[in-house]
């Protein structure tokens, strides 16, 4: 068979085993510990017989809250991969100095700093945030569960089937070497003939899918299933952040669906939308997607700052300051969002009335930010605070993110920009933001609802261990990089010749190793939290004295969230609930409709997965019949009239019973 | 079982859109027809002698189109889904008129300033 060439490629497409990374002795090493883990996993899980047990109740599930934790395991599983790149890169640049080329070839240099920009925003931090969104606003809001449920299920699925396009790319293949966003004319075809940009392209399609349905459902959730007297001007600061951050993904996500559409085109069929001749511009895709781009920052950042809002009223022990300020400032960033793209090319050939205009409304979104960041100040003000760990990660928030923000409006003013364009001043930036705001953010919210989601605390010790490496070692690996941006140092370079540079970024390689020891803190505390679980333990359901509905309820929630649709009175229903005496109802209980658990959510994205394989290798047989199969079992699902079943009032008092019983015994203790 | 025990919404709850009336689809009919029919005779009897023009007016017709079929065959007005429709319509619009008129300018700036064989002191 193999003498047949023809039949070989017809097969395969242009998958052989040259592919295979078996030259690059990093790659194989990676590779030994990924399957060494990955078999150790699978005969943990088979030697315990929990196969079924995670198909039936966690894979298959349509319940917010496991879609909820399994979207913040894959962030924290990325982040692992995500930050491997970012210390391989910290390494190489420490050490490729007075004619020494450092470790990393220049081929493999460049597919790492690409994977880690990709993995960080797309599989990192989208995970995260859509994970808490989907775990903690329908109970914010008294529902039930999202919308729709299934789609929720194929919306994680198609995100999970993204992330593993992206992984295989590591040993199968390689990934794109042309930075995070795939800029043609380097991205076409022409100059990168191999499978990078594909596996870049469809892994973030598929992907793309996900987030899209996701903010479709979640949306629809937020306006159609509150509970009764929640009005708009009475949901909690983190549904309304949700409820924005849903909008600018439903707005934006098509944008650069269509854009990697075009760049596809031009590198599968020949057209030619980003060429440099035949009519073909590739400033249009930069510009298209920063139209997706701009936005997106504001999808991860506005959670997190959500996330504060609660935080911060909770730890302080006082109603936010300026609730209704708060709202008008996140809506204002999200519409303000969409004008400011053309910030991030000032530098790509515009006249003066562009450049200034976008860098003027650039300038104003820091004033709803500013705006903001004062209104946690005065709900500190004058509080009784409590400094848990979500607090201390606010607090770190708030100290570093103004940091950020404020070379930010340094960077929106375009003469300032044409010097710092592209140098390590803008890279400390966005990793100012982002760390200092979406990252801190994700962590005080990890470390505020981690009880609701499984009945006991994270360790506090490990967490404050792990917020003192990550905070400090933050500032040691990132303030280098700006004082670097302003000597001039531009991005993504791999060696230098100014020996005079090397200490800066010896500091900063040393600030990613306490990040390091941050992140391996981060699980240690998870180990040892679920290890001491027992004298961590809270029964109430409300162990920080919060103010939300997602306190109302038990820790972990039953299945149906609430076993009465709570009414909402107040903007801080659990507190104005505390306040006048609520008591929970111990009988009366009636049947609950829930949706059924089903497979099709994985069969879907995997067939997507598939798909994508097929179009990346050219292995057109493959990705035909997965689009049929695609189809096919779409459409077969219509059919399944099996969604939905009553859980008997009987089983539901059973459940209250037993809360009730636990709450007991926890006054008593 | 009352509605407040479902985890799934019910289609019918309150402040649904509403249905259009056998009148109202025949309006939206008649008015589809004519706008549409309007432009096929523009262009083909060529009644207007300037091509741009005629160009501008097909795109006004096909815009004035979309509304009719938002109104009587998407039963789109203030009121439908309380009000819900009507704000994520003028969110749609301000977005879609921001990215192409924001692209255009944008783009028209490059072309100008950056594409090859022109003279950079005539720069907008």
């Amino acid at each position: 068979m193999f003498d047949n060439p023809e039949l070989v490629k017809m097969i395969f497409g242009r998958l052989n085993l040259d592919a295979l990374p078996l030259h690059e002795p990093i790659l194989v090493g990676t590779f030994a510990m990924v399957a060494t883990g990955g078999l150790a996993l699978f005969a943990i899980v088979t030697y315990f017989r929990l196969w079924t047990y995670l198909w039936r109740e966690w894979f298959t599930s349509v319940d917010h809250k496991r879609i909820g934790i399994m979207y913040m395991i894959l962030g924290i599983v990325m982040l692992l991969r995500g930050f491997a790149d970012a210390l391989m890169m910290r390494l190489q640049q420490a050490i490729a100095f007075g004619g020494s080329e450092g470790y990393l070839p220049a081929h493999h240099y460049d597919q790492v700093f690409t994977a880690h920009g990709v993995i960080m925003i797309f599989f990192v931090a989208m995970p995260l945030v859509t994970g808490l969104m989907n775990y903690v606003m329908p109970l914010q809001i008294g529902a039930r569960d999202v919308s729709f449920p299934f789609l929720n299920n194929f919306s994680f699925w198609m995100t999970v089937g993204g992330a593993v396009l992206v992984m295989m790319s590591l040993f199968i293949g390689e990934f794109a070497r042309t930075g995070w966003l795939a800029y043609p004319p380097l991205s076409n075809i022409g100059y990168s003939p191999d499978v990078g940009v594909d596996y870049y392209i469809w892994g973030l399609q598929v992907a793309g899918v996900g987030t899209t349905l996701s903010g479709i459902n979640l949306i629809c959730t937020i306006v159609k299933l509150r509970a009764p007297g929640m009005t708009m001007m009475r949901m909690p600061v983190f549904t309304w952040t949700a409820l924005c951050t849903n909008v600018l993904i439903v707005a934006s996500f098509p944008v650069l669906t269509a854009v990697l559409v075009l760049l596809s085109l031009d590198r599968y069929v020949g057209t030619n939308f980003f060429t440099n001749d035949f009519g073909g511009n590739p400033m249009m895709y930069v510009n298209l997607i920063w139209i997706w781009g701009h936005p997106e920052v504001y999808i991860l950042v506005l959670p997190a700052f959500g996330i504060f809002s609660e935080v911060t009223a909770t730890f302080s022990g006082k109603r936010l300051f300026g609730y209704t300020s708060m709202v008008y400032a996140t809506v204002v960033i999200t519409i303000l969002s969409y004008l400011v793209w053309l910030h991030h090319f000032f530098t790509m050939g515009s006249g003066a009335s562009v450049n200034s205009f976008f860098g003027i409304t650039t300038m104003i979104i820091s004033i709803p930010t500013g705006a903001k960041m004062f209104n946690w100040l005065f709900t500190m003000y004058r509080g009784r605070i409590r400094f848990e760990l979500p607090m201390m990660w606010t607090v770190a928030f708030m100290l570093t993110f103004v940091i950020g923000g404020m070379t930010g409006v340094l960077l929106a003013v375009p003469p300032a920009d044409f010097v710092l364009h592209n140098s390590l001043f803008l890279v400390a930036h966005f990793h100012n933001v982002i760390i200092g705001g979406v990252l801190f953010g994700l962590f005080a919210g990890i470390n505020y609802w981690f009880p609701k989601a499984f009945g006991f605390r994270l360790d506090p010790f490990w967490g404050k261990l792990s917020f003192w490496f990550w905070v400090s070692g933050f500032y040691f690996a990132f303030m280098p990089l700006y004082v670097l941006g302003l000597m001039g140092v531009t991005r993504r370079l791999r060696v230098f010749d100014d020996p005079s540079l090397q200490i800066w970024f010896v500091i900063a390689a040393f600030g990613a190793l306490l990040i390091f020891l941050g992140i391996i803190s981060m699980l240690v505390q998870f180990a040892v939290s679920i290890l001491r679980r027992e004298q961590l333990k809270d029964v109430t359901g409300d162990p920080w004295n919060a103010r939300t509905l997602e306190w109302a309820t038990s820790s972990p929630p039953p299945a149906y969230n609430f076993a009465f649709t709570p009414v909402v009175y107040d903007n801080d229903a659990w507190w104005d609930m505390k306040r006048r005496g609520y008591r929970r109802p111990l009988a009366g209980f009636r049947p609950i409709h829930m949706p059924s658990n089903t497979g099709t959510g994985i069969v879907l994205a995997g067939l997507a997965t598939a798909m994508g394989f097929g179009l990346i290798w050219y292995i057109w047989w493959l990705a035909a019949v997965s689009f049929i199969a695609l189809l096919a079992v779409a459409i077969g699902h219509t059919f399944n009239y099996h969604r939905d079943f009553d859980i008997p009032a009987d089983r539901v008092g059973q459940v209250e019973d037993a809360r009730t019983r636990l709450l007991a015994a926890g006054a008593q203790s | 079982m009352t509605s407040d025990t479902h985890a799934l919404p019910d289609h019918d709850a309150h402040g649904g859109a509403a249905h259009g009336s056998l009148q109202s689809y025949l309006i939206g009919f008649g008015l589809s027809v004519v706008l549409t029919a309007i432009p096929f005779w523009l262009v083909m009897t060529g009644a207007i002698a300037d091509k741009t023009a005629t160009g501008i007016l097909v795109l006004l017709f096909a815009a004035v189109q979309i509304v009719v079929h938002m109104v009587y065959f998407l039963h789109m007005n203030t009121r439908s889904e309380n009000g819900w429709t009507m704000m994520a319509l003028i969110f749609t619009v301000v977005m879609v008129v921001i990215a192409l008129t924001g692209s255009l300018w944008v783009m028209h700036h490059l072309n100008i300033n950056m594409m090859p064989m022109h003279d950079m002191s005539q720069m907008p």
